[in-house]
């Protein structure tokens, strides 16, 4: 446990170098279709009628996509800060056990955990899947420079994007700016249905995606809660019995 | 306490970092904190996992059912087969992301060319 050591002007040249190869890994086809869900992000954002720099704030600071689709949804629909913390926060515990999947790779044995919190931010779906593919040909020592290159820059250029996109919406013809709409949507009902692990969660996509709508008819403001709590424990159930009939 | 609930410009970021950062945040420091200490293929898991799907799903419906500017203007009929014969491709073909993209777009453009769209 040598401070010198680390601090030693070869291992930082080496530390910025794996920096930078984490940077170049987010330019890959993941990176790309990310990019294009944040831009359909923006379009969103400004028809929900929040301003640039907020999309943008909500762009670093809250990171995950379908957790910042919630907020704008429970912002849309006119949630009080309980009801919209309470359904980002349930389309987020998600984000534990990738996080707890991640960890025992980035860790080191002189890396400080504070460290490891500060990263913890950058895990959504993309920078995890590609963290996960890639982060054992990178050397333990240099993991946590590697991933802060990968999710730093990730973060940063849709940051920018979401920037770009917003500044630009407003002067789209009609037909692009529907487009521009519908990229949100399909792009989380193709990504969520590629990324379940078990049947429960295409149940719960199917449950969810015609309730929502309907509770939004009948209960405007609860109508988020309501779908994901009855589809939910309907698509559960439903895997138990179904489980039970296979075995 | 809504989003538009206060005047002042500090109150839609208070709102984003309490309902939005903080309450992301904190599944990822439990990530950190519990390390190597839960399975992640557990019951409860699977229980949570299909809670946060089916309210994202929900989400995504209202986004189509219920969508906001120019594409609230384009009709439901043609919303929904856009987005069901994007789906479709994407189970057809390989399940691309990309490709279930790019022909839900397609048939929403062309939809919207074919009956004169404007918003």
């Amino acid at each position: 446990m040598n401070a010198a050591a680390s601090a030693s002007p070869d291992t930082h040249s080496t530390r910025i170098r794996w920096f930078f190869r984490g940077v170049s890994a987010a330019v890959s086809i993941p990176g790309l279709i990310l990019i294009s869900a944040f831009v359909g992000f923006a379009g969103l954002a400004r028809e929900a009628g929040i301003t640039l720099p907020q999309a943008v704030f909500m762009t670093g600071l809250v990171w995950a996509l379908p957790a910042k689709v919630v907020l704008i949804g429970a912002i849309m629909s006119g949630a009080s800060l309980p009801a919209a913390a309470l359904a980002v926060s349930l389309s987020s515990v998600r984000l534990t056990p990738m996080v707890v999947a991640l960890m025992p790779e980035l860790r080191s044995e002189r890396g400080r955990p504070i460290v490891l919190y500060l990263l913890s931010h950058f895990v959504a779906v993309t920078s995890w899947v590609i963290a996960m593919e890639k982060v054992r040909e990178v050397p333990r020592e240099m993991r946590t420079s590697w991933y802060a290159g990968l999710g730093g820059s990730l973060v940063l250029g849709n940051m920018v994007v979401v920037a770009l996109v917003y500044a630009v919406a407003g002067s789209l013809p009609p037909i692009l700016s529907a487009a521009l709409l519908l990229l949100t949507p399909i792009y989380f009902l193709t990504s969520l249905w590629g990324s379940a692990r078990e049947a429960a969660s295409h149940y719960a996509m199917i449950f969810g995606i015609v309730l929502g709508p309907v509770f939004h008819l009948f209960m405007p403001g609860g109508d988020l809660m309501a779908a994901g709590f009855i589809g939910g424990i309907g698509a559960y159930v439903l895997y138990r019995l179904r489980k039970g009939q296979g075995a | 306490m809504t989003f538009t609930a206060f005047d002042s410009w500090w109150w839609p970021y208070l709102f984003i970092l309490i309902a939005g950062s903080l309450a992301t945040d904190i599944w990822r420091f439990l990530g950190v904190y519990l390390g190597g200490r839960i399975r992640d293929d557990s019951e409860a898991l699977v229980f949570v996992r299909a809670l946060a799907t089916a309210l994202v799903a929900a989400v995504i419906g209202n986004l189509i059912v219920f969508p906001s500017g120019a594409l609230a203007a384009a009709p439901l009929l043609l919303r929904l087969v856009s987005v069901l014969v994007g789906f479709a491709a994407y189970l057809r073909f390989g399940k691309l992301v990309i490709v279930g993209i790019m022909v839900a777009e397609a048939v929403l453009i062309g939809g919207l060319y074919l009956i004169g769209f404007e918003a």
